[in-house]
């Protein structure tokens, strides 16, 4: 994919719903709204307070963290960074081994 | 949340397609991901995040068992940043955190 500038761009929903539509001959319509259901499905499953395991990608975990002080890195002013639950994602065997192989530029 | 259950929800919301067909596309949808990673390049999923390589430089690890030092490679390792909607609105969640 190449984008208006001319650089190589990031996979995007659009990418994914036209390989659906061209790999499976899913009709272009379904093809956006099950790539748009498959991230919501994601997303529902992370609000309700369960993590995702997907086998062959990686895991979406879920953690609780307690409050914790912090700073105003401007202004070096204290102040707490209140208790919140974050996502973790860790990716799978099949996914590091597969990303291992590239041997890009560093970023 | 496993593989089967994205399955199972996305049947539910769209049953006008045979579960084969949504099993496909789950699969298709995967390998895409992993495609783009394995190659180098970013993916960027509105609402949900982005996903890119993140570089470990090489260092001089240890055999946990035996205390011996053992030469890594620098790797490319994939990171998952959550996007700002999601973000905040997991960060808020009062659900507890359940054990699948």
């Amino acid at each position: 994919m190449v984008d208006s500038e001319g650089k190589s761009s990031a996979l995007t929903k659009a990418n994914l719903a036209a390989a659906l539509n061209g790999e499976l001959g899913i009709n272009k319509r379904e093809s956006r709204e099950l790539v748009d259901l498959f991230f919501d499905a994601i997303k529902t499953a992370l609000f309700d307070g369960h993590c995702v395991h997907l086998s062959s990608f990686g895991n979406f975990d879920l953690r609780d963290k307690n409050q914790r002080p912090g700073r105003n890195p401007k202004t070096g002013e204290e102040i707490p960074i209140s208790a919140r639950r974050v996502i973790t994602f860790h990716p799978g065997q099949k996914l590091r081994t597969r990303v291992d192989g590239y041997a890009g530029s560093r970023e | 949340m496993t593989r089967s259950q994205l399955i199972e929800y996305i049947s539910q919301h769209y049953r006008h397609l045979p579960q084969q067909d949504i099993e496909l596309a789950v699969k298709t949808i995967l390998e895409h991901l992993g495609t783009a990673l394995a190659q180098g390049r970013r993916i960027e999923i509105r609402g949900f995040g982005s996903f890119s390589l993140h570089y470990h430089k090489p260092r001089i690890g240890r055999n946990p068992k035996t205390g011996e030092p053992v030469a890594l490679a620098g790797r490319f390792v994939p990171h998952f940043k959550p996007g700002k909607s999601l973000r905040t609105q997991i960060e808020k969640s009062g659900v507890p955190i359940q054990e699948n």
